[in-house]
């Protein structure tokens, strides 16, 4: 490992603990004045300070500690100078008087970062904002990462977050665990935010943006937060399953070359052992609990692909058969046009063929490019050539990576050459 | 905090509703407005005519305009309101949900302005 190397890691470590601490101040100050807005503002400088700071310095034995004391400082000095006093503001000022009277208390902030999640991922709040505003209140992202990251404008985002925000503070959205009643439906809406965060980030698959490279290991620790906080909760421990088995093969999607590498034709010692192993162990611990989910479906389906490691082949009777059940639960055509697939391994292309010709008349599908790329294979195992062919240039004309449009143009070369 | 729920409803179907049927709604507002009292949140809340008997008035350069019929036609009109004070917005979701009005058309819940 050079210098250089050693400094970039010591950076990345160092900033990962100031997201994790700031988030956890951010979230207790919010939970207690409902204003994320007010609390960020009273924590920014401090966690500028810690940014700057701890690479060089290292990072505190105190994190939470060092950083509220920075802030009460920013926090005194403005109100001296607007004679103004917010309630973030003030509370700010009271925990560092607990926090100094105290030394040993610093375990002692409630972690309220679950119910600041919540709040985010409430119904009352615009679904597409609730991924970026969990990056930005927990995590403390500013917006122009974030917007880069969702591939929005920054002007927009921002716009965006901060109306999220005042519709927090205004509107009595609470800071708390939902009714039990309410749980599933509120905590799916946390975990699909989650989802959203992690896979904005494994959508980049070259690996060539570090802010969206880094979107799917914010997504993973967010999940690991949750799963930790609300370990009875099996779809908790699902999505985790499900995230760790896709980051297990993200060094196998492509060749030494660049070139993209399907799922089926990875080379499987380029996968993760230890997070297979992890996410194998969730997942079978969420089953024991006895009550499935989307996650847990989707992550047993990862499972059963990434059994091809041990048998050489991945157990295609298992995966057409969970595919059944998540379409059940879902009746997502995007979950159709990945059954159609396991069908053809079990039954033979035309058997899948047949599925995926049910869908045809979906409008959703016109545009979307798995639909195209699945039918073009298909319909090229079944020998049907010339409409292959059609159906590879379609996908094609729809895929926005560069590997993966070069990767279909060869399969469409092939067929032409037969 | 203070919230308004505002009911929706497609008033050409309300009017479509037989007699008997809208004599069997009454009960269920009757019932909802009493929960409301007993739990110590309602603050008020009427139903409100039809949009055919709104006028609406505007003032533009210096001149008043009084006009016949509703603000904005939309294909659900503002049927009826009730202003209850709860402790958050998950309480007000609830109550909302719970409102007769909700089953048949839509329930807008609304924060009050507070002045604090």
């Amino acid at each position: 490992m050079t210098a250089g190397q050693d400094d970039r890691l010591g950076h990345a470590a160092a900033e990962a603990v100031a997201r994790r601490s700031y988030g956890k101040l951010v979230a207790f100050l919010a939970a207690r004045t409902r204003d994320v807005a007010a609390a960020e503002d009273a924590l920014s400088d401090a966690f500028a300070a810690a940014l700057a700071d701890w690479p060089k310095q290292g990072i505190p034995r105190q994190p939470e500690a060092w950083l509220l004391a920075v802030a009460r400082r920013k926090a005194v000095d403005a109100m001296r100078r607007r004679r103004t006093s917010d309630a973030a503001a003030s509370e700010l000022r009271m925990m560092a008087e607990e926090m100094e009277s105290n030394l040993a208390s610093e375990a002692e902030i409630p972690d309220e970062r679950l119910a600041l999640m919540f709040a985010c991922a409430h119904p009352a709040i615009d679904p597409a904002i609730r991924a970026p505003l969990i990056l930005q209140t927990v995590l403390g992202f500013d917006a122009a990462t974030v917007a880069s990251a969702f591939l929005v404008a920054p002007s927009t985002m921002g716009q965006r977050l901060v109306r999220a925000k005042q519709k927090i503070a205004q509107a009595g959205i609470p800071f708390r665990l939902p009714e039990r009643a309410d749980l599933p439906e509120r905590l799916d809406a946390v975990l699909s935010a989650i989802y959203a965060t992690f896979t904005e980030g494994w959508s980049d698959p070259a690996g060539t943006e570090a802010r969206r490279r880094n979107l799917a290991e914010e997504g993973i620790w967010l999940g690991r937060l949750v799963a930790s906080l609300l370990p009875g909760e099996p779809e908790a421990l699902g999505l985790l399953a499900l995230m760790l088995y896709a980051e297990a093969r993200r060094q196998a999607r492509r060749d030494a070359h660049g070139a993209y590498v399907p799922l089926g034709e990875q080379d499987t010692g380029r996968w993760d052992t230890d997070l297979i192993a992890e996410a194998e162990a969730l997942l079978h611990a969420a089953s024991a609990m006895g009550a499935l989910g989307r996650y847990q479906l989707e992550a047993a389906i990862q499972s059963a692909h990434v059994v091809r490691r041990l048998t050489g082949r991945a157990d295609w009777h298992a995966i057409a058969r969970l595919y059944d059940a998540l379409f059940s639960l879902t009746q997502s055509p995007v979950v159709a046009i990945n059954r159609a697939v396991a069908i053809a391994e079990t039954d033979g292309p035309a058997a899948g063929l047949e599925q995926l010709d049910m869908l045809s008349q979906d409008p959703r599908l016109v545009d979307y490019q798995p639909y195209w790329a699945a039918r073009a294979d298909l319909l090229a195992h079944t020998g049907a050539n010339a409409e292959a062919d059609r159906a590879y240039e379609v996908a094609i004309g729809l895929e926005s990576d560069p590997a993966v449009r070069r990767f279909l143009e060869q399969r469409r070369t092939g067929i032409r050459g037969q | 905090m203070k919230y308004m729920l505002m009911i929706y409803n497609d008033e050409e179907k309300v009017r479509a509703i037989p007699k008997e049927d809208a004599n069997k709604m009454m009960p269920a507002y009757v019932a909802y407005t009493e929960a409301l009292k007993k739990a110590g949140i309602l603050l008020g809340g009427d139903r409100l005519q039809f949009s055919s008997n709104a006028t609406t008035v505007q003032i533009r350069d210096g001149k008043t305009k009084v006009l016949n019929g509703p603000y904005a036609e939309a294909k659900e009109q503002l049927g009826g309101y009730y202003l209850i004070d709860v402790p958050d917005m998950d309480s007000a979701l609830s109550w909302a949900s719970r409102c007769p009005g909700a089953s048949s058309g839509t329930i807008e819940v609304r924060p009050i302005w507070s002045m604090q």
